[in-house]
């Protein structure tokens, strides 16, 4: 695979959300406001990039009984700098995120790439799939986010969004789309439309 | 009749392939087939089957049929918690009607257009027939729901329940979940203010303008409304006019509720109609009955002042609410209730214990049925799985038992 490909394809053909159905939890739990949202998928991108790296250089002597540990070392070591520095620079976001930055460890995602690729390949290579597919994910937690927070509290980041004639006219916000079922139902329709478009990944 | 017929016929070929309107066939065959019982058996088998004239959208009218008392109800139940919310000493029965009938009008109409026009447009993409599988879903919503939901909300939860509970899961006879029920879940939590509270079960408006419109500050709640909310030892429901409601009145249905689901009585017509031609099962029908009266006992057994709900008697936790009616027509829709016949009676029996279980221990929802029905709605093909699998290791047995004997 050229580096190219390896950094593009999971944005759409080899997305790690709405293809290889990875990581759903965050995506229930942080998308009702499009800014935790952004933030998570910042977080991710980052976690998974230098893990890629740092599994990637030292793939060759981790023996085999116990790299799963060793990711998990590697893991949680980049997670509490992440967490450490969002606390610092970012405190009510996260406050928000709460245990999910934490949870970022047993994102399904990061195990997936440490051993399907930075295993294998060399750091370079590793470093663009952690940062493609940590994009690949961010894209899915935004417009999830998008959308549950413009239809859900009618504001976007905070700003308010919806007019307040609209309001006037007897339009209400939707309560359904605030609560955690509807992050499901919004993922649904992005593979539904993604798979229209992708007819060879219908099964 | 036989004029309809022939006007079928002569327009028919404008609907065949290479003819005008082709794009429209799969409208035009969803008519045809609802104003006439198809000739036509299965083409694969030939000769051998044949047909008969109780298919889906006969059996969607009878429903629609048994609806109708609880429909009729409805509109003078709405117009008469109306004038009693006026202060009226005189009900005039046509008025009554007419206001309910004027008021309910858009919404079943809206109900109607969303869901059909999605199913239409589905039937179409998807080259099938129509499978009018609408036509008592379309009735049912506006009966569940305040009389007065506006128009856009449930235009918005139809389009919702129809696509996401029914079409994502290939259309009529395979959704999971009862659709109804979904466009009401979707309602009750999008839009809690507009499903629920004291504001919104009286309607309060003039139709068309007819009648006189309510003051803003009005406000009246069902009776499962005020248990929700009490705190003292002693259960007193009130009517719109501040007299006691008996179990009498709650019986025939003279409360303020939903639009159709009010009267048991009529409840118990519409029963008797979908028994006697056979559209519903009177198992699950029955054990759901038996289990709220069972669960209604226990818990009046175990009466406490932190769950108001548990002062009423078994009976009355039948009559008030939407109880019956989920009973009767939501519980006992064929395609999303357990299909083995000792799955029917788990079924049943779990559906009531859910609902008095969630409208008496749960203060946050003052009525169970609806997610009592959507819940058991979720196991029903697990219940079957258990019962034919119980079966089929009892005769596993059986038949080593017997192997080992000879």
């Amino acid at each position: 695979m050229s580096n190219k490909s390896v950094f593009f394809n999971p944005f759409s053909k080899n997305n790690p959300v709405i293809v290889q159905i990875l990581g759903i939890c965050s995506v229930l739990a942080v998308t009702a406001k499009l800014e935790p949202a952004l933030v998570m998928g910042l977080s991710v991108i980052t976690v998974l990039a230098f893990s890629n790296v740092i599994i990637s250089l030292i793939r060759n002597t981790i023996p085999t009984n116990i790299r799963i540990i060793v990711q998990l070392v590697v893991v949680a070591g980049l997670v509490v700098i992440v967490s450490q520095l969002l606390e610092a620079y970012a405190y009510d976001v996260s406050k928000q995120l709460s245990v999910f930055i934490g949870l970022i460890i047993t994102n399904c995602i990061l195990m997936g790439r440490l051993e399907a690729f930075a295993m294998a390949n060399r750091p370079w290579p590793s470093f663009l799939d952690g940062v493609g597919n940590g994009i690949g994910y961010a894209i899915i937690l935004v417009i999830v986010g998008f959308f549950r927070e413009l239809l859900g509290s009618g504001t976007l980041l905070g700003f308010q969004v919806v007019p307040e004639c609209a309001y006037e006219a007897g339009y209400v916000n939707n309560g359904l789309m605030i609560l955690p079922p509807m992050a499901l139902i919004v993922v649904a329709c992005i593979i539904w439309v993604h798979r229209s478009y992708n007819k060879d990944l219908q099964e | 009749m036989a004029k309809l017929r022939k006007y079928l016929d002569r327009i028919k070929p404008n609907f065949e392939p290479g003819g005008k309107l082709h794009a429209f066939h799969s409208v035009f065959d969803g008519f045809e087939t609802f104003l006439y019982t198809p000739r036509t058996t299965s083409a694969l088998s030939g000769t051998v089957h044949i047909h008969d004239s109780i298919d889906s959208k006969r059996t969607m009218i009878t429903v629609v049929m048994a609806l109708l008392p609880c429909f009729i109800f409805g509109m003078y139940n709405t117009g008469y918690q109306h004038w009693l919310a006026l202060g009226a000493t005189e009900f005039p029965f046509w008025e009554l009607m007419l206001y309910g009938f004027l008021t309910i009008l858009p919404r079943v109409f809206v109900a109607y257009l969303v869901g059909l026009g999605i199913e239409f447009a589905f039937a179409q993409a998807k080259k099938e027939e129509i499978q009018e599988g609408f036509l008592v879903t379309g009735l049912l919503v506006p009966m569940i729901c305040p009389a007065e939901i506006p128009l856009w909300m449930l235009a918005l939860a139809v389009a919702f329940a129809v696509v996401f509970a029914k079409e994502a899961f290939g259309g009529t006879g395979y959704n999971v979940l009862n659709v109804a029920l979904v466009t009401r879940a979707f309602l009750f939590f999008a839009y809690p203010v507009q499903m629920s509270g004291d504001k919104v079960y009286v309607a309060s408006g003039a139709p068309f303008g007819f009648g006189t419109p309510l003051p803003d500050a009005f406000s009246c709640a069902t009776p499962l409304g005020q248990i929700a909310t009490q705190s003292g030892p002693e259960l007193v429901l009130t009517g719109v006019d501040g007299r006691v409601i008996d179990t009498w009145q709650a019986f025939l249905g003279l409360i303020p509720g939903s639009f159709g689901e009010t009267s048991t009585l009529c409840v118990l017509i519409g029963a008797v109609i979908l028994l006697g031609t056979g559209m519903a099962s009177w198992r699950i029908i029955l054990s759901v009955f038996a289990g709220g009266l069972f669960t209604g006992w226990i818990a009046n057994e175990f009466a406490s002042q932190v769950y108001p709900g548990s002062y009423l008697n078994p009976l009355e936790q039948l009559f008030l609410g939407g109880f019956a009616f989920a009973a009767v027509f939501m519980a006992s829709d064929p395609v999303t209730a357990a299909r083995t016949t000792t799955g029917k009676y788990i079924y049943g029996f779990m559906v009531g214990v859910m609902a008095v279980l969630i409208r008496t221990y749960n203060t946050g929802y003052p009525e169970g049925a609806m997610l009592a029905v959507l819940f058991m709605n979720c196991f029903a093909p697990l219940i079957d799985y258990c019962v034919v699998h119980t079966n089929m290791n009892r005769r596993t047995r059986r038949l080593t038992s017997k192997a080992s004997r000879s």
